[in-house]
């Protein structure tokens, strides 16, 4: 990855707290804390593609959701192309948005039951770009679809008339049209099936490098996000533990938690497969309502001693390209 | 066309899943053949809508109203497939067990997860409140559950996914049934814990001797825990063999592009190779091999007549028109 890319984003210890209420709560009492995101530091260069992985409930779709500010931001702050997106009002941010967008998980549920699809792309045109007269919006969504591999003839219809797999195709068409710079993507291939998925993957590895974008990619299958991203995020209950280049983090991951990520994953290969070793994991995670003292992954990991309940650590660089959140590093095998 | 000398604990002949639907009949699982010997574990792989997991509730006895089924089952000799409720009701649970993918919507919400494992034995085995209670705690602590004494008296929705899932899989072996089919058990579970369950599964296949078969889209499932693997695509089971030669030696065009199209973690591709277009509406289902349309090297043949299922290496089936070594002129 070229690091002496531009800056697009930067996120400054971001922190994104939700407040909980018991339902037997009486009206007067504070509710608690519930720390989805608490304290992520991330930089996003121009063209690169940013993999987030890490399991549910570690806060990875709220990380996505904040960097465009679809969810408060309780602390911190998210620079976009040096200006803070927390310092502006609903209107200037709304105008922001054309340069930021976003591909949810559930390709049908994002999509407006009674729009045809070439409403649903044009949508973007017709609220940023009013000058636009009908037939070059037409003409634009048509160029569109043409290029997410959609047939021009299904512009008439709706979105309960396509498979997984085609309705994720106009999701993208929509995020694309407006030419943003940078895409959430906020585990856009989950819900579709193996060969579709690699056609999706392709599609928007294709249309990355033909527009410049630059991706967030959101994902809990760590095969995916090897196969697309430059740089990999990996997080846990609410923190980032390991920040580093795609090739540095799968050929020698640091951190404990994702030594046994990896680990996990089963690969489609009986030999190797029967032959591994898999660290697995004791117990459940914890709740982000009231997370672990010290660092939070101290409770599941085999090398944590009193040390670790005292101070949260932070991500520290191992070399140019690789950062670790890890207090006793130095001491693991 | 047995794979293995040992004595099948299942055979299945032609089965055939039919649902009468508004729209017309869609056949969902097309002459389906399969054998299970005891202690072995079939995979059957397949994508959405391959009739891999209608082929399950088949077995099981339960087919949404409208399921239509032909063919037989044979479970310890016996056709499972006709018979009455009664008769499947004392199979069900004690002899062939099954886990479902999801494990909220499969356990009772508004009853103790005690008792719901309790019911089983009490039913099964006609054993006393105390007695099923003892056996359930155990069960649970053969599942690796922490502290299952005190979770007994708790609420499904006071579990995790992982958990839960623990607690279906405790629920099926309660009985210690010779068969367990396991309907993507871990589909709607992180990685780890996927990871915790497989090792069990893997665990209780030795203890136990049990049979599984496993149902899933994920092939890296297949590969650590299936002695045999079935491939099926749109009903039709494409490719049949031992998990060595499926994975790496794969004759059928989609058992290659499926493997081809998944992203691994064991290997540095920059770009996946695809299989094109989408499966078939089985509606409206193409005459001929139902893969054709995808299949890069489909020809006139493919459209006219569905290819039949052939051994052509012992042990290894599939059902294509072009031969392992190419097309023959």
């Amino acid at each position: 990855m070229n690091t002496a890319n531009n800056i697009l984003m930067e996120v400054n210890n971001l922190k994104v707290h939700f407040n909980i209420k018991s339902d037997n709560a009486w009206p007067w009492e504070k509710g608690q804390a519930l720390k989805a995101v608490d304290g992520v530091n991330l930089t996003i260069y121009e063209g690169e593609t940013l993999g987030v992985v890490g399991e549910s409930g570690c806060g990875k779709s709220t990380l996505a959701r904040a960097l465009l500010r679809l969810v408060p931001i309780t602390e911190g702050n998210v620079v976009w192309l040096g200006q803070d997106l927390t310092d502006l009002d609903k209107k200037q941010m709304r105008s922001k948005r054309q340069e930021l967008q976003m591909i949810f998980q559930d390709p049908l549920a994002s999509l407006d039951p009674r729009m045809t699809v070439g409403d649903i792309i044009a949508e973007p045109l017709k609220t940023f770009r009013p000058e636009l007269s009908k037939e070059e919006v037409k003409a634009q969504v048509r160029a569109m679809m043409d290029r997410v591999g959609l047939l021009p003839n299904v512009i008439n219809r709706y979105p309960h008339e396509f498979s997984g797999g085609q309705c994720q195709r106009i999701g993208i068409a929509r995020a694309l049209i407006l030419k943003p710079k940078l895409v959430v993507c906020d585990e856009p291939v989950s819900a579709l099936d193996v060969s579709i998925q690699a056609q999706v993957v392709n599609l928007l590895k294709e249309l990355q490098a033909e527009m410049g974008l630059s991706l967030v990619f959101i994902a809990h299958d760590l095969s995916v996000v090897k196969h697309i991203s430059d740089r990999v995020l990996v997080m846990y209950l609410g923190n980032a533990v390991e920040l580093a280049s795609k090739r540095s983090l799968y050929e020698n991951p640091q951190h404990p938690y994702t030594k046994a990520l990896l680990s996990a994953v089963p690969v489609p290969d009986p030999r190797a497969e029967r032959g591994k070793k898999i660290q697995l994991l004791t117990g459940d995670l914890p709740s982000p309502i009231s997370p672990p003292s010290g660092c939070v992954f101290r409770t599941r990991c085999p090398h944590a001693n009193e040390g670790c309940a005292q101070q949260k650590p932070i991500l520290q660089a191992i070399s140019s390209e690789h950062q670790v959140g890890c207090s006793r590093l130095a001491e693991l095998p | 066309m047995s794979l293995s000398s040992k004595k099948n604990l299942l055979e299945v002949n032609n089965l055939r899943v039919n649902f009468r639907t508004p729209d017309g009949f869609v056949t969902a699982v097309n002459d389906l053949n399969f054998t299970l010997a005891q202690g072995e574990t079939l995979g059957i792989v397949g994508e959405s809508g391959s009739g891999k997991s209608q082929t399950a509730f088949a077995l099981m006895g339960l087919l949404a109203g409208n399921g239509v089924i032909e063919g037989e089952a044979r479970f310890n000799e016996q056709n499972i497939l006709t018979l009455n409720e009664k008769a499947m009701n004392r199979i069900r649970s004690k002899e062939i067990a099954m886990i479902f993918q999801d494990p909220m919507t499969s356990l009772n919400p508004y009853m103790k997860v005690g008792k719901q494992l309790m019911e089983v034995l009490m039913l099964h085995k006609g054993m006393s409140k105390a007695e099923a209670f003892e056996a359930s705690v155990k069960m649970l602590d053969a599942v690796k559950m922490p502290e299952a004494r005190k979770r007994m008296n708790m609420y499904p929705h006071e579990f995790s996914g992982g958990m839960r899932q623990r607690v279906m899989i405790a629920m099926a072996l309660l009985c210690q049934p010779k068969l367990l089919i396991a309907d993507e058990p871990t589909t709607a579970l992180d990685v780890t814990v996927q990871a915790q369950i497989l090792t069990l599964l893997n665990e209780l296949k030795d203890d136990f001797n049990t049979s599984i078969i496993m149902i899933t889209h994920d092939l890296g499932v297949v590969a650590g825990l299936c002695d045999k693997v079935l491939v099926m695509y749109a009903g039709q089971t494409m490719e049949y063999g031992t998990a060595e030669d499926v994975f790496y030696r794969p004759t059928h065009p989609y058992t290659q592009g499926l493997l081809k199209a998944i992203p691994r973690l064991d290997s540095n591709d920059e770009k996946l190779s695809t299989i094109p277009g989408n499966p078939p509406n089985l509606l409206h289902m193409p005459s001929g091999c139902p893969f054709q349309a995808r299949c890069e090297f489909a020809k006139e043949r493919c459209g006219e007549s569905m290819p039949l299922l052939e051994e052509y290496a012992p042990g290894q089936l599939r059902a294509c028109h072009k031969s392992v070594d190419g097309w023959v002129a």
